[in-house]
Parts: structure tokens; C-alpha cells; sequence
């Protein structure tokens, strides 16, 4: 009746994962608690969980990331202790907790902090910076985030319901096998990133076709924000590399449920083969998190130099280079596998060949603070700082790409370390970058900037303490996943190491405060004008926060940085355009689809976990009934009067152009 | 436009759609039909690259059969034929049930779907058959790598096959309730797309697994 | 604006068949012989697999030609694509895919059978004598 779910199912005699989800339950109760007795759930229900809008679907992923964050650092936290502590002793977890830590930390940054937050802060705006009102699908926007919502929400589960894969973040084959892991663990890991991978992979079709055959008029592809070009090559690599990782998940679970052999060790399978497949997803993978990020420095840094991106053309050429390179390196993640010299001497210089279009974008990005008024707000803090660290971190992997070097180093915390220092260095720093420079956008405020530097320096500093120890252990031969071992010259650099976590654990604290305080403070950080920054492009013309329409009139667009030439133009003049004639705006409504689909998606994930096979029926035909009835929709957009435009955009005219009188007094 | 207006030289005025060529973007947002043909096409793309994990799976296991049978040496050329050609005519039915719709001819199109769905599932059934023949001849999935590559790739197609199915029933039923609405043509391209996918899906599979397995 | 008229001077949809001024008898005309020509490919190849009047090793690339030509009927008789300038897009995202399709086919291959060569157990090793 309930498959293989029965009580012992919870872990009543393991204290760490049974409090820690009390806690976190106890938060999540209290929250909606407060949220119903508030009168507020209509509120949220309308204009948040309903919401087909892409500035409030991207807000939800950032905070869906900034949320998975802390779990995912917790895990970070333990596995740094552990390995301080278990120095010929045997720290504080189990082999078999530790393991499922460490995989769920992976598979956590990975799949639920990094992911979605580049794809929130893509899908907050690229819309806007493209001069239109939404994407091209709004409706199923909101699905894919709700799946994403969905994989997420699974895997916190796993905490409290069953066990976590213990396989690490990639579930490698044999072990990930039914024959060495027949628990629960690595279905968990399995059904929650195919839930959430079909949710990215809608985000990435719905993003391509808005940047391809969506935009303002006028708005060539040469003309288009470095924003909008990096946003392309992301989603294009989705749309190309997670059917990948859908159709290698989908064997393995073929292999566990239905005893299929692709990659068992007897009956001809070929475990290899999986490592093949997961890389060919891996590699692009890494590329859709890092060039979003270079997207937001391509923005940042013109901003606060008070100059145009230097090189354009070079680096639209580049980031699609980079999009196509990506494609051609995935051996380097195997080469001690055994394919020989021929195989790993061709990917490895593959590679190196990749490194050349990024260094072409750090030139560009240096040359644009050349000669700028280079002003250090938070947002360049985090720009500077990702471009000394990246800068590190992509020598040690080009020094990896030589496949004999990586013979030495492979699997080693040399690997780990250099990983760490290329994604937290480029994607969580422009992320938070990101973070700061749209906040005022999105809420109408700023962010306390002192907080944000002081958090920015705790990261930092965190980051090489935390990090830099491990390359050196990792060039001493300490391989990675250690629960405990006994070599004492490791034992001081994972001190250090730990102490880099807890500075680390400072800096979020710090972020932390910096959001309450000010929200406290908000009134007095206002956002009047809209563009706070005195930035270049078409998101900063609307007002903080933009109205659901984002633009009352459709730009016309006839140059480069629109939004630029224009400000000055009325600068110039002391006065903005005449106002325009305003036009009735349709919108799409509001739909629960999305939420409907993710609580399908998580019964039929929770039932297949657990071989409760009557239920992951019915949550199936739920799922298809929903999508009939959302087919069946009569009346799909609702119209926003003239008069109700001009009333919301009014008040924003009025603000610049007080800005501009201040301006010439 | 005023004169003042005119002498702001770039920014944003009340556009006036502009006609230049496509692939320069010059024209605005693109009409729904091209906007939600396109998302699909690139939704269906990525489908091929699924399908293409499947066949490399396939290309590198077909030979691991651990001493037992392949699938294409077991297959009857006449039913892959018969499979092919129910697929191949459903295609063709389906282009018809397009010219149908185009046309609005309300009978006419219900006529064509239903051809184009029976054919489909007359596929559906000669491959569930052969399934199951396979597995009773003790060459199920289970039985070594190379068949579980092979039940899994023609297996996945046949998935995408049943897909289609409920589409067409739900495309028929959209039709008869609601007539030739926007959107109901919009999702109609998006299913034409998808059923002539999966016939040039198949004519890989059976030329690369079945043809060309059985002979070499 | 309506869709119709506007698609009749931008883009086109994939799979959109609307050439303006075309009849439906003349696009009844194109499926049939698309089906015709997709009938007499896959003859062809059912032919070319059981034949002993091609070099036997060269059935394979004869059926990867047909299989091609299949495809390429499909695409241009049923799915509409073309190298028409308004249909521009909708190329580069099938060319685009199917330069990942390369990738992950023929590199799954190539890498495979180096790997398979170099890591061949002791009783393979055996067998190959």
C-alpha cells in the first residue's frame, strides 16, 4: 500500500538530522503561520505563487538560492569540522553520514543555489533589458520554476524521510548502483534533479525564443546588452546539454528500477559510459553558470566606470566562442579514466583553447576601468574581487588541462579547490554582484552599502583561507572525500581551512543583517528615480520597482545603450520627451499551473522514491489533467485601461523630472 | 510626432513598427504563431539531443549482448517495415489534418486527426508486440547491456509515440469544443511539429538499429 | 494587427506552410510527393539492407545516405523548413543541434572504443588471441 515507507523511515536515532529538520520545520510552520494570521495569503497567493510575471518568478529563484545557500553551507561547515577534527581520530559523523553530506552539499550549490540564481536574476532582466513587457512564455516560466521549487523541495525531505545518496553529487555507477546502494538515497538524488532538470530546461527554451524573436523594436542583436548575448549562450547550452542529463539519469534509473544494464558491471555494462555522458552534460553545465556571471560583470563594470564596455563586438565573439568551445572539452573530467594519449592529448588541448575567449572578456572588462571614474560601490567590490580570484583559479585549471599533470592532481583536493575557486570566484561573486545592483530595481531601496563591503571582505579573505590550504593539501596527495585520515602535514592546512569556512559564515551572517537592516531602513534608501546607479541600459528607464506592464510605451530602439543616450539627451536639455500616448496593455493572468504541476511532481517523485506505484499514477494523471485544464483556458489575458497606465506611469515622469531640475539648479 | 520630439535622436518614442528584414530583429516581438512555433522547434531540438544520449548509448552497448541475442538479429524486417509505413502514412495524415485546419473544415480535420492517431497507435501495438515477444524469448531488457540499449532507445521513441496519442484525442477534442481559436491553431502547429519529429526519429532508428544492425 | 498579416512580412514559423498566394491543392501536391519520395527512400533502405548486389561493407554508409535523405525530405515536405531568408532562425537552430548531436554521438563513440580498448580486462585481453 505504501510501498517501502514505514516508520523507520525517519531517523529517529540519529540526533544532527532529526533537529536540524525540526528546526528548519518549525521556521517553515512559524513563517506560513505568520503569513495566515496576518491576512496576508491572499496577498501572497495572488501576486507571488499564482504569478506568471518573470520580475517575480526571478525573485522567487534568488530566493529559493539564497535559502538552499544556507542549507548547502551548513553541509560545508560540517565537512570542514570534520576534516579539522579527524586527524587520527574519527570527528563527529559517521562514514555514512559524512558521505551523504558531502553529497548533498554538491548536488545542493550545484542544482539549487547556483542554478537558480542565475537563472532568477537572467529571468528578472533580460525581459527588461530587451525592452519588452515579459518572456515569451510566461505561464510556463512560472511551471519551470515550480519544478525547480519541486527537485529542491525533495531533497530536503531526504533529510528527514529515507537517506541521501552517499555516491557523491554525480552518483557515479557501480556504486550508485541498486546492487551497492539499494536504499533510498540515490533515488532521491535521481527523481528530485529529473523533476527539477525538465524545470531548467523549460526556463532555457523560454529564454532563447524571448532573445531570439522577442525584443523592442530596433533592437538588433548588435545592440543588445552583453547581459542579453551571455543569457543566450547560457540558455542555449540548457537547451542543448540537460536532454543529456535527462537521458543518462533516466538509465540509471532504468538500471535500478527495472533492472536494465547500461551501466552495471555484469551483462555488459559499461559504467565508463555514464562518466562519458555525465560530462557531456557537466562540462556545459558549469559553462551555463559562469557566463550569466560574466553577463552581470559586462554590466557592473561599465556602470561604475562611467564607460561603455570596452570591445563589444570581441566579446559577443567571445561568449558565443566560449558557448560552442564548452561543448568540445568534457574528457578533461576523465582523462585518468584510461582513453589513452591520442583521446586526452586532442581534449586537452581543447581545454587550453577555451581559456582564450575568457581571457579576451578580463581584458575587455580591465580595459573598460581604464581611464573610467571607477566608483567602489559593493556591486564592483564583488567585480574586482571575481576578477583577481577567477583570474587563479582558471590558471590551476589550465595547468589541470595537461592531462599528465592531472594524472597527479586528479581527485585530489587540488581539484576541489581549484572548482571551488572558479565558481565561487566567478558565479557566486557575480551573483551577489548581481544581487546588489538589480536590488534597488526590483524592491525600490538599496542595499546598506558599508554591510555589503564589510560582508564583501568576509568572503573574500574567507574564500582564501578556506580554499588556498587546499590546493596545498591537495598537492601533499590528500584525495578529496576524506572522513578522516592520518597524514599529520595535512592537519594545519585544514585548521586554516576551517577558519576560512567560519569567516565565510561571517560574511553571510553579514548579508544577512545587511537585508534586515535595510528593509528597517528602507524609507530613507528610496529608489525615486528608478536608476540609482546612473547606469546605461533599458531596465534602469522604468521605475523601482517597474510597473507589471515594465514599459508603458514599447521602446523604439536606434542606438546602442538606448537608455544612455537618451538620459543624456535630457540632461542636455533640462527635460525629458513629451509624454506619450498611452495605450491599453494586455497581460497574461495570473495561473496556478505552475504551483498545481509542482505538487504533482512532488507526489509522483515521493511515490516513486518509495515504490508506491498506485500513487505516482495518480499523481501523473493529476499532472495531465492540469495541463488539459490549463489548456482549456477561455479567457488568458486581462487589459490594463490607458488611463491606468498613464496613472502608473506618471509619478515616475515626475520624479526624473524633478531629478533633472534639481539637475540645473 | 512634434517637433521637439524630433530632435531627440535615439531613445524611445511611440513605435512605429519598423519593416526591415528579419534576422536583424529591426521589427519588434514577433507575431504569437512564430513566437510559440519557434519555442517549440527549440523545445524539439533538445528532444533530438536526448534521443542522440539514447542512440550513443545504443552505438557503444549494441555489441555487449553477454553471450545472448541482439534485438535487431531477432527482428522481423516485415513488422519494422509495417511499422515504418503506419508512421510514415500518419505523418502524411497529419499533414493533411494541417491543410484541413488551414482550410476550417471541422469534419474534415477530426477525420484526418483520427487517421493520424489510429495509425499511430497501430504502430503503438505492432512494437508493444514485439516487445513482448522479445521478452518472451528470454531477450527482455534485463537480459544484457545490448538490449537494455536497444529497449530503452526504440522504447523512449515509442514513450514520445503515446505522447503524441493523447495529444491528438485532446487536439480533437480542443477542435470540436472550441473551434479554430488562435491559440488552439498555435498549439496545432506545435503538435504538427512534434508527430513529423518523431517520424524523422524513427527513420534513423530503424536505418541505424534495426537495418543496419541486422545485417552486419 | 492579426498573426496572419503580420507573419506575412516578418518571420516564419517553423512548420508554417503559409506561402502566400500558394492553394491548397498545390500544398496537398507537395505532402504527397514528400510522402512519394519518403516512400520510395525507405524501399530503398529495406532493399539496400538485404541485397547482395552492394559491397556488403558499404550497406551502412548506403543506409546512412538514405537515412539522411529521409530526413531531409521530412524536414523540407512536412516541417517546411527552408533556406527561404525569413526562415533563417529556425535553420540555425536545427544546424546548431545538430552540431550537438555530432558531439555527443560520434564523440560518445570515439571515446568509447578508446577507453574500451585501453581498459580491457585480462579474459577479454585473452579472447582477442
Amino acid at each position: 500500500m505504501l510501498g517501502k515507507l514505514a516508520w523507520d523511515a525517519i531517523p529517529w536515532e540519529q540526533p544532527l538530522p532529526l533537529l536540524s529538520a525540526a528546526f528548519v520545520g518549525l521556521i517553515i510552520a512559524g513563517v506560513i503561520v505568520w503569513v495566515v494570521l496576518a491576512g496576508r495569503l491572499p496577498y501572497v497567493w495572488r501576486e507571488w505563487i499564482t504569478s506568471v510575471d518573470h520580475k517575480r518568478i526571478g525573485v522567487m529563484y534568488i530566493l529559493l538560492a539564497l535559502v538552499m545557500l544556507l542549507r548547502g553551507f551548513s553541509d560545508a561547515l560540517m565537512m570542514r569540522t570534520q576534516q579539522a577534527l579527524a586527524f587520527n581520530a574519527p570527528g563527529f559523523l559517521p562514514p555514512e553520514h559524512y558521505n551523504q553530506i558531502f553529497s548533498a552539499h554538491g548536488t545542493i550549490m550545484i542544482f539549487f543555489v547556483a542554478m537558480p540564481f542565475v537563472v532568477g536574476l537572467m529571468n528578472y532582466v533580460v525581459p527588461l533589458q530587451l525592452g519588452v513587457r515579459d518572456v515569451a512564455f510566461p505561464t510556463l516560466n512560472s511551471v519551470g520554476f515550480w519544478l525547480t521549487a519541486s527537485g529542491a523541495l525533495l531533497v530536503n525531505v531526504s533529510l528527514v524521510v529515507g537517506e541521501f545518496a552517499r555516491t557523491g553529487w554525480l552518483a557515479f555507477p557501480p556504486l550508485s548502483e541498486l546492487k551497492y546502494s539499494p536504499g533510498v538515497g540515490v533515488d532521491y538524488y535521481l527523481w528530485s534533479l529529473q523533476i527539477s532538470g525538465i524545470g531548467t530546461l523549460i526556463g532555457g527554451v523560454n529564454l532563447v525564443t524571448t532573445i531570439l524573436k522577442t525584443r523592442a523594436p530596433g533592437m538588433r542583436y548588435t545592440r543588445m546588452p552583453i547581459f542579453c548575448w551571455t543569457a543566450l549562450a547560457s540558455n542555449l547550452l540548457i537547451v542543448a546539454s540537460f536532454p543529456i542529463l535527462t537521458a543518462t539519469l533516466a538509465m540509471l534509473l532504468l538500471d535500478r528500477y527495472l533492472d536494465f544494464h547500461f551501466f552495471t558491471n555484469e551483462l555488459g555494462g559499461n559504467p565508463m559510459m555514464f562518466m562519458n555522458l555525465i560530462w557531456l552534460w557537466g562540462h556545459p553545465e558549469v559553462y551555463i553558470l559562469v557566463l550569466p556571471a560574466f553577463g552581470v560583470y559586462s554590466e557592473v563594470v561599465p556602470t561604475f566606470s562611467g564607460k561603455a564596455l570596452f570591445g563589444y563586438r570581441s566579446m559577443v565573439i567571445a561568449t558565443m566562442a566560449i558557448c560552442v568551445l564548452s561543448f568540445t572539452v568534457w574528457l578533461h573530467h576523465f582523462f585518468t579514466m584510461g582513453a589513452g594519449g591520442d583521446v586526452n592529448g586532442v581534449f586537452g588541448v581543447a581545454s587550453m583553447l577555451i581559456a582564450i575567449p575568457t581571457g579576451v572578456k578580463v581584458f575587455n572588462w580591465l580595459f573598460t576601468m581604464y581611464r573610467g571614474r571607477v566608483r567602489f560601490s559593493t556591486s564592483m567590490h564583488w567585480a574586482i574581487g571575481f576578477m583577481v580570484t577567477f583570474v587563479i583559479g582558471g590558471m590551476t585549471g589550465v595547468l589541470q588541462a595537461v592531462p599528465t599533470a592531472d594524472f597527479l592532481v586528479h581527485n585530489s583536493l587540488f581539484l576541489v579547490a581549484h572548482f571551488h575557486n572558479v565558481i565561487i570566484g566567478s558565479v557566486l561573486f557575480g551573483a551577489f554582484a548581481g544581487y546588489t545592483f538589480w536590488f534597488p530595481k526590483a524592491f525600490g531601496f538599496s542595499l546598506d552599502e558599508r554591510l555589503g563591503k564589510a560582508a564583501f571582505w568576509c568572503w573574500l579573505l574567507g574564500f582564501y583561507f578556506a580554499f588556498m590550504p587546499l590546493y596545498a593539501v591537495g598537492l601533499e596527495g590528500m584525495t578529496r572525500r576524506l572522513q578522516h585520515y592520518d597524514q599529520p602535514q595535512w592537519h594545519p592546512w585544514l585548521l586554516v581551512a576551517l577558519g576560512g569556512a567560519l569567516l565565510i559564515f561571517c560574511g553571510i551572517i553579514l548579508q544577512i543583517t545587511q537585508l534586515v537592516v535595510s528593509i528597517r531602513s528602507r524609507e530613507s534608501r528610496r529608489d525615486l528615480t528608478g536608476d540609482v546607479w546612473d547606469a546605461r541600459s533599458l531596465e534602469w528607464a522604468t521605475a523601482s520597482p517597474p510597473p507589471l506592464f515594465n514599459f508603458a510605451v514599447v521602446p523604439n530602439v536606434k542606438t546602442d545603450e538606448p537608455y544612455w543616450g537618451t538620459k543624456q539627451k535630457a540632461r542636455e536639455l533640462l527635460r525629458l520627451e513629451p509624454e506619450p500616448e498611452y495605450e491599453p496593455i494586455e497581460v497574461p493572468r495570473n495561473s496556478p499551473t505552475g504551483f498545481i504541476t509542482a505538487f504533482f511532481a512532488v507526489l509522483v517523485g515521493f511515490a516513486l522514491i518509495w515504490h508506491i506505484w498506485w500513487l505516482a499514477g495518480v499523481g501523473l494523471v493529476g499532472a495531465y489533467a492540469t495541463f488539459v485544464a490549463f489548456a482549456w483556458r477561455d479567457k488568458v489575458e486581462s487589459v490594463i485601461s490607458a488611463e491606468e497606465v498613464a496613472r502608473i506611469d506618471r509619478p515616475n515622469r515626475a520624479a526624473r523630472s524633478l531629478a533633472l531640475e534639481e539637475l540645473a539648479a | 510626432m512634434s517637433a521637439a520630439a524630433a530632435t531627440f535622436t535615439p531613445g524611445f518614442v511611440a513605435p512605429a513598427v519598423s519593416r526591415e528584414a528579419t534576422g536583424h530583429g529591426d521589427a519588434g516581438p514577433a507575431p504569437k504563431r512564430v513566437v510559440a512555433g519557434f519555442g517549440f522547434w527549440i523545445f524539439l531540438l533538445s528532444d533530438i539531443v536526448m534521443f542522440s544520449a539514447f542512440f550513443a548509448s545504443y552505438a557503444v552497448l549494441a555489441g555487449a549482448v553477454a553471450g545472448g541475442p541482439s534485438a535487431a538479429a531477432l527482428s522481423d524486417p516485415n513488422v519494422v517495415a509495417l511499422e515504418t509505413a503506419c508512421l510514415l502514412l500518419s505523418s502524411f495524415c497529419c499533414g493533411m489534418a494541417s491543410l484541413a485546419v488551414e482550410a476550417r473544415k471541422q469534419a474534415l480535420t477530426q477525420l484526418a486527426l483520427l487517421a493520424t492517431g489510429l495509425l499511430g497507435f497501430a504502430f503503438l501495438l505492432l512494437e508493444l508486440r514485439e516487445f513482448a515477444g522479445l521478452v518472451a524469448q528470454g531477450a527482455g531488457p534485463s537480459r544484457s547491456a545490448s538490449l537494455s540499449s536497444f529497449f530503452a532507445l526504440v522504447g523512449c521513441h515509442g514513450a514520445h509515440v503515446t505522447v503524441g496519442l493523447l495529444w491528438i484525442g485532446t487536439m480533437m477534442a480542443q477542435f470540436y469544443a472550441k473551434g479554430f481559436r488562435a491559440d488552439i491553431l498555435r498549439r496545432y502547429l506545435c503538435f504538427s511539429l512534434f508527430w513529423h519529429a518523431l517520424d524523422i526519429v524513427w527513420v534513423a532508428i530503424f536505418s541505424l538499429v534495426y537495418l543496419m544492425g541486422a545485417h552486419v | 494587427m492579426n498573426d496572419d498579416a503580420l507573419s506575412a512580412i516578418g518571420d516564419i514559423a517553423p512548420g508554417h506552410d503559409y506561402e502566400a498566394g500558394q492553394d491548397i491543392a498545390a500544398r496537398a501536391r507537395s505532402y504527397l510527393i514528400g510522402l512519394g519520395l519518403a516512400v520510395v527512400l525507405t524501399a530503398a533502405s529495406f532493399w539496400a539492407a538485404q541485397t547482395h548486389l552492394i559491397y556488403a561493407p558499404g550497406v551502412s554508409a548506403a543506409l546512412v545516405t538514405l537515412a539522411i535523405a529521409q530526413m531531409g525530405i521530412h524536414l523540407v515536405f512536412f516541417l517546411h523548413i527552408t533556406t527561404a531568408p525569413d526562415n533563417t532562425n529556425n535553420v540555425l537552430a536545427l544546424a546548431f543541434g545538430v552540431l550537438f548531436v555530432g558531439f555527443v554521438v560520434l564523440g560518445s563513440i570515439w571515446i568509447m572504443a578508446h577507453l574500451n580498448h585501453m581498459t580491457m580486462t585480462m579474459d577479454q585481453l585473452m579472447r582477442m588471441q
